[in-house]
């Protein structure tokens, strides 16, 4: 019994850190990388979450509406770097702490306009495989968590090649880095962060999609996940991507651990805890180099 | 003989697997002026981060006045009397010329008239007429003159000034070495790290020479110009660019 | 409100020199006369509403005035003001249901909470810049919010009923009580608040807002400053929350942990102006009045929705506030 319940919670744990990692992707390039400290990310992502129940109502599979939906989530976040730099790159710590309150207000309006149009009613989807579970021995793997689970390391796989082999990826790595030593050598890095910026909320769509899959999503589902979208850039060190997936699991599992064996309820400060705890003791994450 | 008042002994600094600085030893005399100079990335700032506090060293010590303070935190030793001036100024925004002259002033306890102190300091770097203005709206030359006025009101022993000079005209250049010309006069130590080699040439007793984060050179200004190794590094570097 | 506020336009130094002493005599006496008057109101009106929306107002006040000592004076963005305002709450009232404690009791108390609170909070995030310390005031008001959940004693999610002890009998009834104390706690923020501004202390907060490096290596211990702010700001936030259950006879998770406190107490210094005394007490009256009104004819979530737009605005169009409006107003004309 009791190891039937600890290799679930750690089936179960592995696939919600998988998620979680999805779902902080768009944070590790925005401000791993880039160095902006977007906590409006998760209500993007709850935002693509119910473009996809949407999709989903009209019939269509969540996936293939998230896919179609990366094109106009790439846009939104052009235009949402456009705005934010017109007002902020002028890079003063004051300059950080007002963009900060202006994520905030953005996550706000974005949430409370979900919950005036939509209502506090959740939205899910309904796909075939919801319900099911594949069960290797002990293990019950349910495919609603299982599919976005897998979702995620294709993700993270696809935008590590991205980043490493083509012009535009190595262009981002080298923004991070140097903004000067990029305008050098004759590529404009306001392009190239509207650019990262534009993939990292195309990523919230794919995460929406995914966070949809495992339950019903409401307006303000994103708040919870601040804590653990900025506990796993932080615990992955700033930026890394690979840490990313690692960092997400570590969560994922401590947290279903906690539900498993203390209560549920305790499982929301979980992610918190891991957060503060790094930011005390470890602060250039497990998996980042010291600077 | 006199005793150096600061002391750099065996200090290295890692970052990682990287090593930035050192090992290095460094000793500077009451009054004296030294220049610090190497090209970028050989590790000047990691010094003097290390001699301010702003950064522990892996390995070595410091000493000021006679006293260990390789542990001690930046605000204890600014108020033994270690200033700095930044290379990018980094004046408090927000806040009136002569208040950022206070700032410093409010946590030394030996100061009877801050407000005059303050005045008299601003006096002597030709920024009284702006006491009443924000600091953030200061030109380029104001916010240099305003990191060195900072840095001397609370009549430190030491002065250390990063790259006081980048980005400024001769005419301006010349303004800020009579500062530190009179400053030194008065009595106290300036470290001067800086690119603009007349200036150094001109105003150090003494230079040393810094690549990779090893001393090559040490020595007084005429023999470091004709310094083999630093003319290596120093003209190969600027050769480069 | 009449003393001039125009520090940062920085009279030439010797006006500057005289005036202060005068200025705070005016104070004091304006913060008398406010007290004085909130008694004499408390007499005269009849209609019990007036304390119940006054007293909403007043500690609106009282919040955004804690909330600027941190997040305007030194420059660290704090997300949760409900973590600290709740736990002066929930202190509140398990002092309450314990030993039925009088207000007065719970006031200090929840400060002691609340400073402790914010002791941690700055301890915690002592190696890492601001931003990280914003992203730890939001984990801060989930574990708080958990945490009383899971306390069975305290209502967990159900929440708390209470009843509080009779109130003084020559205030007129409970609601005219609890507004006293919060005007009471208000006009000691302000106070407090003006204090730091114009002494050594706000000079360090403001030195630690431009740039700690600069700061520390000009002799300024940042890092107790930074606790100090952190503290002092936390003790505000907390005694503002712990009249809450005297006040509704009734307290529970969702809402003093909620969205809606922990917006306005960013928003009202925000649109008031962060760098002085005056500026959240007019963001907060402003708001705080528009919300009263607006709770009556519009849903609390387009309620939520304006402030939000209203906040980005300013943040975009006019960071330093109304003040910072009318400062750039004044120095126009001239």
């Amino acid at each position: 019994m009791f190891l039937d319940q600890f290799v679930n919670a750690i089936g179960t744990g592995v696939m919600l850190g998988s998620i979680y990692a999805a779902l902080a992707l768009g944070l590790a390039v925005t401000f791993g990388l880039l160095h902006i400290p977007n906590i409006a990310h998760p209500a993007f992502v709850v935002a693509g979450a119910y473009v996809v129940a949407v999709g989903n109502s009209c019939g269509f599979d969540p996936l293939l509406v998230a896919l179609v939906a990366l094109v106009p989530f790439y846009v939104a976040g052009l235009g949402f770097y456009e705005f934010y730099a017109r007002l902020f790159e002028r890079r003063g710590a004051a300059d950080t702490m007002n963009a900060l309150t202006l994520f905030f207000g953005v996550s706000l309006v974005v949430e409370t306009a979900l919950l005036i149009k939509f209502g506090t009613n959740q939205q899910s989807v309904s796909v075939a495989y919801v319900g099911q579970s594949l069960t290797i021995g002990l293990l019950s793997l349910p495919y609603r968590l299982l599919v976005p689970a897998l979702l995620a390391p294709v993700m993270i796989l696809l935008l590590w090649l991205y980043l490493r082999f083509t012009h535009a990826g190595i262009a981002i790595r080298a923004v991070a880095h140097d903004e000067r030593a990029l305008s050098v050598s004759g590529i404009d890095p306001r392009w190239i962060k509207r650019h990262a910026f534009g993939i990292a909320a195309a990523t919230a769509v794919v995460a929406g999609a995914a966070l949809i899959i495992i339950g019903p999503v409401d307006p303000f589902g994103g708040r919870l996940m601040i804590g653990r979208t900025f506990a796993v850039v932080v615990l992955a060190g700033m930026g890394s991507l690979p840490g990313t997936i690692a960092a997400g699991i570590l969560i994922g599992v401590s947290e279903s651990m906690v539900s498993a064996f203390a209560s549920p309820s305790w499982a929301p400060a979980v992610a918190f805890s891991i957060l503060l705890a790094t930011l005390a003791l470890r602060p250039e994450g497990l998996f980042g180099a010291h600077r | 003989m006199s005793d150096p008042i600061l002391l750099v002994e065996n200090v290295e600094k890692s970052f990682g697997a990287l090593r930035a600085l050192g090992p290095i030893s460094v000793s500077l005399k009451a009054g004296e002026r030294l220049g610090v100079i190497g090209p970028n990335g050989s590790g000047k700032t990691t010094l003097i981060n290390c001699l301010t506090g702003t950064l522990t060293p892996s390995a070595g010590e410091v000493w000021f006045l006679g006293r260990k303070v390789t542990d001690l935190a930046p605000h204890r030793r600014a108020r033994m009397g270690l200033a700095r001036s930044f290379q990018i100024p980094k004046p408090f925004t927000g806040m009136s010329v002569l208040e950022n002259l206070l700032v410093p002033l409010d946590h030394l306890h030996d100061v009877a008239d801050p407000r005059a102190r303050a005045m008299e300091v601003l006096a002597s770097v030709g920024l009284a007429g702006r006491a009443g203005h924000e600091a953030g709206g200061l030109t380029q030359l104001e916010l240099r003159k305003l990191e060195l006025a900072r840095a001397l009101a609370g009549r430190p022993k030491v002065l250390i000034a990063d790259e006081a000079m980048a980005g400024l005209s001769d005419r301006e250049i010349d303004d800020v070495l009579a500062i530190l010309e009179r400053l030194n006069e008065s009595g106290v130590a300036v470290i001067m790290i800086e690119h603009i080699m007349h200036a150094v040439m001109r105003f150090s007793h003494r230079i040393i020479c810094l690549e990779t984060g090893r001393l090559i050179a040490d020595g007084l200004p005429d023999a470091i110009a004709n310094d083999p190794l630093v003319q290596k590094v120093y003209f190969g570097e600027q050769a480069r660019h | 409100m009449t003393a001039k506020t125009s520090l940062m336009t920085a009279a030439p130094p010797p006006a500057a020199a005289r005036a202060p002493e005068a200025r705070t005599l005016v104070f004091c006496a304006c913060a008398l006369a406010v007290l004085a008057l909130g008694a004499v109101l408390t007499q005269t009106i009849a209609n019990p509403y007036v304390f119940f929306a006054a007293f909403i107002i007043v500690q609106q006040v009282a919040l955004a005035t804690g909330w600027n000592v941190l997040g305007g004076y030194a420059g660290y963005i704090n997300f949760g003001a409900t973590a600290f305002y709740g736990a002066g709450a929930y202190t509140g009232a398990f002092l309450l249901k314990a030993y039925g404690a009088s207000i007065f009791l719970c006031l200090p108390a929840a400060a002691l909470v609340g400073g402790g609170l914010g002791l941690l909070m700055g301890y915690m995030t002592l190696r890492v810049q601001g931003v990280y310390f914003a992203i730890a005031t939001i984990a801060l008001v989930v574990m708080m919010h958990t945490l009383v959940l899971n306390i069975d004693y305290l209502g967990g999610a159900s929440g708390l009923a209470l009843m509080p002890p009779e109130p003084p009998a020559w205030t007129g009834g409970q609601v005219q009580f609890v507004f006293l104390v919060m005007l009471g706690i208000a006009v000691l923020a302000v106070a407090c608040a003006r204090w730091i501004e114009i002494s050594w202390v706000g000079r360090g907060f403001r030195a630690l807002r431009a740039s700690e490096e600069a700061a520390e290596c000009a002799g300024v211990p940042t890092f107790r400053l930074k606790l100090s702010a952190c503290a002092i700001s936390g003790a505000i936030l907390a005694m503002t929350g712990a009249p809450l259950v005297f006040y509704a006879s009734f307290i529970e998770p969702e809402t003093v942990f909620g969205l809606a406190l922990a917006l306005n107490a960013i928003a009202m210094p925000l649109i008031g102006g962060k760098k002085s005394w005056p500026g959240p007490i007019i963001g907060a009256v402003l708001l705080g009045s528009v919300q009263q009104a607006a709770t009556i004819t519009i849903s609390s979530e387009l309620n939520i929705l304006l402030v939000g737009v209203v906040l980005i605005g300013f943040v975009a169009a006019a960071p330093d506030g109304i003040l910072g409006l009318v400062d750039t107003l004044r120095k126009g004309r001239q």
